[in-house]
């Protein structure tokens, strides 16, 4: 991770570019995946919440976060300086390993897009759409960046100097979001009708094109993360595809064992669940490696699901069951299935490492999960006490695409067009001048 | 005159239509019902979690008959939806006062 002179790599840069561009694409899936499966009355502000994402943590990034996440540790691994702040110092000429640290610094950015939007599902149909425009850039500050510079910034605790691995994102990505999701879903409470009213996903075709976007950008996320185009990369590639797809059997297995149907939200939830375990451990397994772990994923994350109905939390659309759970399996079973092949040195117990890999992974997963549920908690109840985190109970009822958007998702039947209400040079004269609607209190 | 309503399943509405037709009945209205009787509704399950689903979607089919073609109608009307399975549905007749072609403005069986 250091600032080599040497130049740059013409074939590891296309890769990085069209990576970033990939793992970009993987926020507006991550936008239809949730979007299918809330109601209709608020998909629109489910889309919003991930669309806004992009821009805030963009300005974010920008602004200062690639700076306290790469820059150069300024003590303890815990976060890096501000050498960097308004990407300072970084040309065209910027290099970083085999690629333009300017293209680095965006592939990163992308990661800690997707990592603020998947918290989204947690708290779907009912967060303040102004609030979430608050906690986003700050929950990006405190909590996505420094988890990142302890992973892969330089100097970082947990790779650097505590030995745990992580290839592509399971505690920065996989376990922030999931353990965040948690925090945050308990600071607003459950949705109203939560466990009484019926919540079915309202387009399933929508969620399973989501899925696909996803299972597509994942190979950017796994495999642009060797930061080259080698064989590495393409290795991260196949056990990525490898775990989505035993992933998606795992979970439908289940199903048909014990809810007597296969069903479409169950093969894309497997589906994700497998890319989310394989997300830390891509890098550092053999295939054999990669179809366990992602097994694993699917059908203990069809079980950990349900767990919010027993224990009353209302995480709307499983980031804690999927994200939280598959990121814990798949940053821990690193321990278990590390090779010396894909690691260049650590291994894991089945190769004869013993537990001592399984045992760093293992304080790297409790650490994470406990700061950023801790960190996102505070966050929330600040922004709840200031500004109110909750939307009205009428909002929630009538939905917020029309109360905050002004807008509907699906023009439905033959009723309802209404009239222009604003001038337009299309109206004729004889229709008397029309009044500009005014903004409701 | 009669106001004939049938509640049917949706996929009997070609048979319902067709035996209408031979019948000599030229207009009906139809619409997209939810509701139901004896069948009540149906199990899904989404991620594990079971949903109860009490209404049953449904077509309504109204038409609008002389007294002395009512018997007829419903009858073809129950022959075509019949599936002999429960959740079939139901068909009512009712008085109507009067009907009115909004086109010409013909009052009475003229209109229909």
């Amino acid at each position: 991770m250091t600032l080599a002179a040497a130049g740059v790599d013409t074939g590891d840069t296309a890769w990085l570019l069209a990576a970033t561009a990939l793992v970009l694409l993987m926020t507006p899936g991550l936008a239809l995946f949730y979007g299918g499966m809330v109601r209709t009355k608020s998909v629109l502000n489910m889309l919003m919440m991930s669309f806004v994402s992009i821009a805030l943590v963009t300005i974010v990034w920008l602004a200062c976060g690639y700076s306290l996440a790469f820059g150069d540790d300024i003590g303890g691994g815990l976060i890096g300086g501000l050498d960097h702040a308004g990407m300072a110092g970084l040309a065209p000429d910027s290099v970083q390993g085999t690629v333009p640290t300017l293209l680095f610094a965006t592939f990163q950015l992308t990661f800690a897009i997707i990592t603020a939007a998947l918290i989204s599902g947690a708290v779907a149909d009912r967060a303040k759409f102004g609030a979430w425009m608050v906690f986003v850039p700050v929950w990006a500050l405190l909590v996505y960046v420094p988890v990142a510079h302890w992973t892969w910034g330089p100097g970082g605790w947990i790779l650097d100097r505590l030995g745990a691995l992580d290839f592509a994102g399971g505690l920065p990505v996989e376990i922030t979001s999931g353990a965040s999701g948690l925090a945050l879903c308990l600071v607003l409470g459950p949705r109203l009708g939560f466990k009484k009213d019926a919540m079915r996903p309202h387009n399933l075709p929508m969620v399973m094109l989501g899925a696909g976007l996803l299972w597509f950008g994942w190979f950017g996320f796994n495999a642009g993360s060797a930061l080259g185009a080698n064989g590495l990369a393409a290795a991260a590639f196949l056990n990525t595809l490898a775990a989505g797809c035993t992933g998606l059997l795992g979970w439908l297995f289940v199903e048909q064992k014990r809810d007597g149907h296969p069903t479409t939200l169950g093969a894309a939830s497997g589906a994700v669940a497998g890319l989310v375990a394989i997300t830390p451990s891509c890098g550092s397994v053999s295939l054999l490696g990669a179809l366990v772990i992602g097994l694993a994923a699917g059908v203990v994350c069809s079980y950990a699901v349900s767990w919010k109905f027993k224990l009353n939390y209302d995480d709307s659309l499983d980031v804690v069951g999927v994200h939280l759970v598959g990121g814990v399996i798949g940053t821990l079973l690193i321990g278990v299935f590390a090779t010396a092949t894909m690691t260049g040195g650590a291994e894991g117990l089945l190769y004869g490492g013993g537990l001592a890999q399984l045992g760093k992974q293992l304080v790297a997963v409790v650490a994470v999960a406990a700061y950023a549920f801790l960190v996102t908690y505070g966050i929330g109840k600040v922004i709840d006490r200031a500004m109110g985190f909750r939307a009205g109970e009428e909002q929630e009822h009538t939905g917020l695409d029309l109360t905050v958007h002004a807008e509907s998702a699906y023009d439905h039947g033959v009723l309802g067009h209404g009239a222009p209400v604003t001038a337009t040079s299309s109206v004729p004269s004889s229709v008397p001048a029309p009044q500009k609607v005014k903004k409701q209190a | 005159m009669k106001l004939i309503t049938a509640i049917v399943k949706p996929y009997r509405l070609d048979e319902v239509k067709t035996a209408l037709q031979e019948l000599g009945v030229h207009g009906l209205t139809v619409t997209e019902a939810s509701g139901y009787g004896r069948q009540r509704g149906h199990t899904e399950v989404y991620r594990g979690a079971e949903y109860q689903v009490d209404l049953v979607p449904k077509v309504r089919i109204e038409v609008v008959v002389e007294d002395a073609a009512t018997d007829d109608v419903i009858d073809a009307i129950v022959k075509a939806a019949q599936t002999g399975k429960i959740g079939d549905g139901k068909v009512w007749a009712v008085p109507v006062e009067t009907v009115v072609r909004v086109r010409t403005g013909e009052r009475g069986p003229d209109a229909l």
